[in-house]
């Protein structure tokens, strides 16, 4: 933490009986940073994650996420960090304050909070007019703005976005990275996975997972000139067109 | 705590929010209670039966009455020539046929004997069984009350017979035998099948994991999920309870906390399989699959509720002890109709309890490592 690192990874492994996941992978996050966390599929970035997280435990590691230890303090790990994925943004049977109240009230936070907060979610969205609806109505944009707010509710100091684009249009895209750049400028670690190779090119650093094994970390500009390419989609290429797994 | 309620809120809002299933839940029971009253009943009534032999003797005369004045019995036809009774199955006109000897009451004056003979419609042997002995039952009273003159059963010589009684269920009333039996597969249903579904549907939304990030406990999230439907299960069990007393005459003799309590270890019991379905299952289907066939199917067939665990071969016995519902059927029908406390039901309900402290364990320390 001293040294401005939020996230610090030595070793990381995973196994999974005889397969390797995650083969021995170390890296830092600083504060106030969008890293950039990329991989084919099956490189092993979601089990990654899920170790970073707290969903699962590392079969070896040492390091911090948020300044507490990722083996022994999994519980206090999870005040800290927000979450976000692509696969699920929120409870669609729910009303969109409903979503808000929940996942206030899994957080902890006092009900005056909550209704404190859910004003401000609101209004910054713009939603006033959706309040009432169930989530399952309003357009997917729109739901994945808000899911993204209310991974902040609990003004976490990480936010763990797992592809959380994929499935909108580029200009909703947009739109949602304006909100990433907004929550990075207050001083929130944002850790963002993606298939976007345009998206890489918003981070301010990005790792390229191969095969269980981190082959590159850098910013986006200095990988660019490492590859003699220019783009992002070059790099990727380069380094994850030798990958064994697919 | 807090954290608790906001998750039993919320699932309060899902099973509210979802209309159809909510009325499936509450009413299923009703419908069941219904069915089984009085579609499904095998209880027989309106037995239709034809007289074979001479109309016009006493004897059988007097014995024809006797049947027709029975209340679950009719004599819908009386002719004289065995040879009819087959065409009369056949067009589905009659279910028993009792055929007197030529000079009945002659014979039974003369030889102190006759014989007489019922020929019952077998093609449903369950009930051509019950009626038969129906039938023979009021023959028996008349052969009672003519003294050591007997009536000669074709063939069969069973001149004493002993009056039976049946201590409970003196009408022997089957809803006193399904009562319990669809408490069980009710109770089953909405616990395990519903709870099974609604944390997979978690998982297979990727909600699981959303919620398992964030700093509440594994285990208050399972509790949080069992809850409502644990209170869904006692609006059940009382909607049951009304609807056998009031509709269906069905009376409990013991006490209603007692039942209540054994309710309750059974509902522990489906809430821990529904669990381990979930742990199991990644997909709704397949934890429906796993459900449906998997432990509706058993649990109808082994349970007792149709068929008598008693009457199985002894392999299926063995396999009929680990359905949890079996024992606690055995035990709602002891306290319903024999009215018995909890000294006569202790060896099910340790079975039971037993049975839902292994699964409940097992289910819990599974969940955790398998997320």
């Amino acid at each position: 933490m001293e040294n401005g690192n939020i996230i610090e990874v030595k070793g990381l492994t995973k196994k999974f009986g005889t397969f390797t996941a995650v083969d021995n992978i170390s890296f830092d996050v600083k504060k106030g940073e969008i890293f950039g966390f990329l991989g084919a599929n099956g490189a092993g970035k979601t089990t990654a994650m899920k170790i970073l997280c707290g969903l699962s435990k590392p079969t070896s590691c040492e390091g911090y996420v948020a300044g507490f230890d990722i083996n022994s303090e999994q519980e206090k790990i999870k005040h800290h960090i927000g979450y976000m994925s692509q696969k699920f943004s929120l409870y669609s049977d729910l009303k969109v304050w409903e979503n808000i109240r929940l996942f206030g009230g899994i957080y902890g936070l006092k009900r005056k909070d909550i209704a404190q907060r859910t004003e401000v979610i609101i209004k910054t969205l713009g939603m006033q007019d959706w309040k009432d609806s169930l989530v399952g109505t309003i357009p997917q944009g729109w739901k994945q703005k808000l899911a993204f707010s209310i991974a902040m509710i609990h003004e976490p100091q990480i936010v763990f976005l797992d592809e959380p684009t994929g499935g909108v249009d580029p200009e909703t895209r947009r739109k949602f990275w304006e909100m990433i750049y907004d929550a990075s400028e207050k001083g929130i670690t944002i850790f963002v996975t993606t298939h976007y190779m345009d998206e890489a090119e918003y981070c301010d650093r990005v790792s390229i997972m191969v095969d269980g094994r981190i082959e590159a970390i850098d910013s986006p500009k200095a990988l660019k000139e490492k590859y003699r390419v220019n783009n992002m989609d070059s790099v990727f290429r380069i380094l994850a067109g030798g990958a064994l797994r697919q | 705590m807090k954290e608790f309620f906001k998750f039993v809120q919320k699932e309060f809002l899902h099973i509210f929010r979802d209309k159809r299933t909510i009325l499936i839940v509450l009413v299923m029971p009703v419908v069941q209670i219904i069915l089984f009253g009085f579609a499904i009943s095998t209880d027989i009534n309106n037995v239709r039966v034809d007289i074979v032999g001479d109309i016009r003797d006493n004897k059988v005369r007097e014995i024809a009455e006797r049947i027709d004045n029975n209340k679950y019995l009719d004599v819908v036809s009386e002719y004289e020539f065995v040879t009819m009774i087959n065409d009369r199955f056949r067009r589905g006109k009659s279910d028993v046929a009792v055929c007197f000897e030529q000079d009945f009451s002659k014979k039974l004056e003369k030889e102190n004997s006759a014989s007489v003979r019922i020929i019952g419609d077998g093609s449903d042997p369950n009930s051509a069984q019950v009626i038969a002995n129906y039938v023979m039952g009021i023959i028996n009273d008349e052969n009672l009350e003519l003294g050591q003159g007997g009536i000669d059963r074709g063939g069969e010589m069973e001149k004493m017979m002993p009056p039976v009684k049946y201590q409970y269920n003196p009408m022997m009333k089957s809803s006193y035998n399904f009562v319990p039996g669809v408490m069980g597969l009710i109770l089953m249903l909405i616990c395990s099948m519903m709870t099974a579904i609604s944390i997979v549907r978690e998982k297979e939304t990727g909600a699981m994991e959303l919620l398992l990030v964030s700093p509440v406990k594994p285990i208050w999230i399972i509790i949080s999920k069992a809850l409502p439907y644990m209170v869904l299960s006692a609006v059940n069990l009382v909607t049951i309870f009304l609807f056998s007393h009031y509709v269906l005459n069905v009376l409990v003799r013991g006490s209603l906390s007692l039942i209540a309590f054994v309710s309750f270890i059974f509902i522990l019991t489906s809430l821990a399989l529904g669990l381990l379905i979930s742990i199991m299952a990644s997909t709704q289907r397949v934890a429906l699959l796993i459900s449906g066939m998997g432990m509706m199917m058993p649990t109808m067939i082994f349970s007792g509720i149709i068929f008598p665990c008693e009457s199985m071969p002894v392999v299926l016995q063995y396999v009929s002890d680990i359905i949890p519902a079996k024992w606690y059927i055995i035990m709602i029908k002891k306290i319903m109709i024999e009215g018995v406390g909890i000294a006569y039901i202790l060896k099910e309900l340790s079975i039971l309890s037993l049975m839902a402290f292994i699964l409940l364990f097992t289910s819990v320390k599974l969940f955790k490592t398998r997320l």
